[in-house]
């Protein structure tokens, strides 16, 4: 049996997984897509770290430049693991070959992101995020790391309140499989997704492991807490990364007057463009007095993105954008170990709040996560599989989960899942969004519950078993909606307003909330209570 | 506006082209959703990042690989699966060589120098470093036709990222392992480089680690390799295919 069984591979599985290797235990990585194709490869802007205290930084500028954006609901130890390892965790990934940019003194080069106090974010050109993931691909081959591809997670076996194997619905031949460990650590990314079209995250950034977890009992924690990313292509979901603003882009609207300081909180930046919409009026990122030279330099990617999705050259004309959801600072609650609240489960990386991001998350700071993360992850599953003894596995679960999906794949189709993923996305952005209230929140809800009873009549139309992507975009799409009604209920319950979350019949934050969400599934019932950060 | 796709459903039922209605102009990959979404439920094709950074919407239009995110969507547009693999359905190709491919070509840092790094030596890699591995230049490759092992196109392009990375200390070893089915067995046909949407050129790159080989005592077979890859410039659909297109 293997030691370590890592869901997923982006950037926190990945270095879970080298973590492993190193610390000697066996390992599989298992994915629903291929390695690089993982939504890691789309983050540009960069990768926070101290890499050097001087007079304008330090860990604890650092640590309080974050505190700050989570509004109180960071985990102060998991926090200060975080910034304090920052350094190392950079050249870590420098020494493996992650191409940095430097600067004059051929240091790795930093800019300064919204929300800090200092130059703090390392980058590699405007590729950060895809060369952290394509090095760490490459080390995964050099340690000779086992993969498979195209697996997607459909549940997790627990026996006793711990996790002992995962079943996947292997996509390419059909079948349903089961892979026994003695830790399983999910590392499947973020539920930005849900905000389906409305988004800046990959297609298959649908949230299912936390959905799993969550229904295999694991604790979701603040998953109310959506980023909106102020500056996407408008009409297209399609990121100009913050970068831009970094290096001195504007905010104008159609009259070309600057409305905000653009380097503010993503939260704020993006309600204040928000508003703008619905006054009636448009904004552009205007950074035509870059000069071309420096956009080339700098941001090339975001340079070709207009050109190639707008027609527009960035160094002559102005850029219309808009917000869209981009980043989910919930998920599956994690102690400073990793840990869930389920034995032997870890969890990394976007599918986890591992008590860092609190209510915004600063940019640059989620790649750091997930390497920090991942390792950490796989330093104590390490440590755990040691003493985990190996039993005979119970199998029925196998049978009931393949009796399960083969019920699906018989059921008539009379409702159009595509067409709920659709609606339920502008719905959530609409209802669930930048604004929230009591109203159409509870709108939403009752929609959602509408949706949930639908189900029963969603069939799919491909009766194929091989490689039935029909079949995978339902099981998403029920994934999907689960996490819709999580989302909602925990919006819908926190009567404040903190960071990303916005009530505007509640308008102020509140002492009484300084308090992290929790969600939990008790007889099919999704229950959310608040708890004191511990 | 029509859009024809070429579908495979199964092992036993034969290819054949299907075609479709679009009422939105707008990318490839916009265009294939529709078809999924409102028209065949069945079709099935890779798609993630919907930015070109992903490289998993690779497919060929009109010939020519292309990412379905990046490509305006034209009138009668035939899109088809990649070359060189074998498809599992519609325009879903097996994608399991990659790993091989890099694992046989030893494209990783093997050993870690301590000297400084400068501007321009990550400038040096930065265009290489950009592969974002979604296949095209290993679809347009004549030489797959003759010699599955080959290393192609962005293994190559990969090795030679490594091989001027100032951070490897130890770069004989990548040199070595691409002496044999490697940059002697390309026919310099270019094709990978037209083909490439991170503009970057496979073809230069072999021809650079070459040169590097021949420096380090390699011999030069690129005379042999020359003789094979004349002959096999055919696809098995389109002919003879110098360009790509
Ligand atoms: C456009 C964009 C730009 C960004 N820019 C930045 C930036 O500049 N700086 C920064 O710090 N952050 C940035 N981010 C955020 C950051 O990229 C993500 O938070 C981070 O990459 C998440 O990594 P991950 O490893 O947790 O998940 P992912 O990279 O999303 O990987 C998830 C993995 O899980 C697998 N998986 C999912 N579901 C299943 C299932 N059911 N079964 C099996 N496998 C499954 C997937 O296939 C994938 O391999 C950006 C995000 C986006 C979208
Ligand atoms: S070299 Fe270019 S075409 Fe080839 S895989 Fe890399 S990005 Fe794609
Ligand atoms: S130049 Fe031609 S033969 Fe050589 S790798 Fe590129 S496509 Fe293949
Ligand atoms: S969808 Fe990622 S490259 Fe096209």
């Amino acid at each position: 049996m293997i030691d370590i069984l890592i869901i997923g591979s982006g950037g926190a599985g990945l270095s879970a997984a080298l973590k492993a290797k190193e610390e000697n235990a066996s390992v599989l990585v298992v994915s629903k897509t291929h390695t690089t194709h993982s939504q890691t490869c789309q983050a540009q802007g960069g990768i926070n770290a101290v890499l050097e205290t001087t007079e304008n930084d330090s860990i604890e500028n650092y640590e309080k430049d974050t505190y700050k954006a989570s509004h109180k609901l960071a985990n102060k130890k998991s926090l200060k693991y975080f910034c304090e390892n920052s350094k190392q965790t950079i050249n870590w990934l420098d020494s493996i070959g992650v191409p940095f940019s430097r600067d004059e003194n051929n240091n790795i080069a930093q800019r300064k992101f919204g929300g800090t106090k200092a130059k703090r974010t390392c980058y590699s050109s405007d590729y950060t995020g895809h060369k952290i993931l394509h090095t760490l691909y490459d080390q995964c081959i050099k340690n000779s790391i086992d993969f498979k591809n195209e697996h997607l997670l459909l549940k997790l076996l627990t026996k006793n309140n711990t996790v002992t194997s995962a079943l996947f619905l292997d996509i390419k031949t059909g079948e349903i499989v089961q892979i026994d460990a003695k830790t399983v650590i999910l590392a499947t990314g973020g539920y930005g997704g849900i905000y389906h079209n409305f988004t800046t995250n990959s297609y298959a950034t649908t949230g299912d492991g936390i959905a799993v977890a969550f229904k295999a009992g694991a604790k979701l924690s603040n998953m109310e807490f959506i980023q909106f990313h102020p500056t996407s292509l408008l009409n297209k979901n399609i990121l100009i990364s913050e970068s831009a603003r970094g290096e001195g882009g504007y905010l104008i609207d159609s009259k070309g007057k600057r409305f905000i300081d653009e380097l503010k909180p993503r939260d704020e930046v993006a309600r204040a463009i928000y508003k703008k919409y619905e006054e009636g009026d448009k904004v552009y990122l205007d950074l035509t007095h870059l000069g071309k030279e420096k956009i080339e330099e700098v941001i090339p990617q975001e340079r070709r993105l207009v050109l190639d999705f707008l027609k527009i050259k960035m160094e002559e004309e102005v850029i219309p954008i808009t917000p869209s959801a981009h980043y989910s600072m919930g998920g599956i609650l994690t102690d400073e170990y990793a840990q869930t609240n389920i034995e032997n489960l870890f969890a990394c990386g976007e599918c986890a709040q591992s008590g860092i991001h609190g209510a915004n998350r600063l940019g640059g700071n989620s790649l750091l996560e997930i390497v920090t993360f991942g390792r950490l992850a796989a330093k104590n599953a390490a440590k755990k599989a040691k003493e985990v003894k190996c039993e005979e596995k119970n199998e029925n679960n196998l049978e009931t989960e393949k009796k399960r999906v083969a019920k699906i794949l018989k059921k008539e189709k009379n409702e159009d899942f595509y067409k709920s993923k659709n609606i339920i996305g502008e719905l959530l952005f609409n209802k669930v969004g930048l604004f929230r209230e009591k109203n159409t929140l509870e709108e939403a809800l009752k929609y959602l519950e509408e949706e949930k009873n639908k189900i029963k009549s969603m069939g799919i139309e491909d009766k194929s078993k091989e490689y039935n992507k029909n079949l995978v975009e339902y099981l998403e799409f029920e994934n999907i909606l689960l996490l819709c009604q999580i989302v909602t209920n925990c919006a819908y319950k926190r009567e404040e307003s903190r960071g990303a979350h916005f009530r505007t019949d509640f308008i102020k934050e509140d002492k009484k909330f300084d308090k992290i969400s929790i969600c939990k599934l008790e007889n099919s019932d999704i229950i959310t209570t608040f708890e004191e950060i511990k | 506006m029509k859009i024809r796709i070429k579908r495979e459903k199964s092992k036993e039922k034969k290819p054949y082209i299907e075609e479709f209605e679009i009422d939105k102009e707008e990318t490839i990959l916009n265009a294939l959703i529709e078809v999924k979404e409102k028209k065949d439920n069945s079709f099935a094709f890779r798609c993630g990042c919907k930015t070109g950074v992903c490289g998993s919407c690779a497919v060929r239009v009109n010939g020519t690989e292309r990412l379905a995110c990046k490509t305006h969507f034209k009138d009668n547009d035939l899109v088809e699966p990649l070359n060189n693999a074998k498809v599992i359905k519609d325009l879903i190709v097996d994608l399991e060589h990659e790993y091989k491919l890099l694992e046989n070509s030893e494209t990783f840092l093997h050993k870690a120098s301590s000297g400084q790094i400068t501007k321009s030596d990550e400038k040096l890699i930065d265009t290489q470093s950009n592969c974002i591995l979604c296949q095209s230049c290993f679809s347009s490759c004549p030489v797959y036709e003759v010699n599955k092992d080959f290393l192609g196109p962005y293994s190559l392009t990969r090795a030679l990222r490594y091989v001027n990375d100032k951070k490897e200390s130890n770069s004989a070893p990548i040199l070595e392992k691409i002496q044999n089915n490697g940059i002697w067995d390309c026919t310099l046909c270019g094709n990978c480089t037209l083909v490439c949407p991170q503009f970057i050129d496979p073809k230069s790159d072999i021809m650079n680690l070459r040169m590097k080989s021949v420096q380090k005592g390699y011999e030069d077979k690129s005379i042999a390799s020359f003789n094979s890859g004349f002959d096999t410039g055919f696809d098995s659909f389109g002919g003879f295919n110098p360009n790509g297109f």
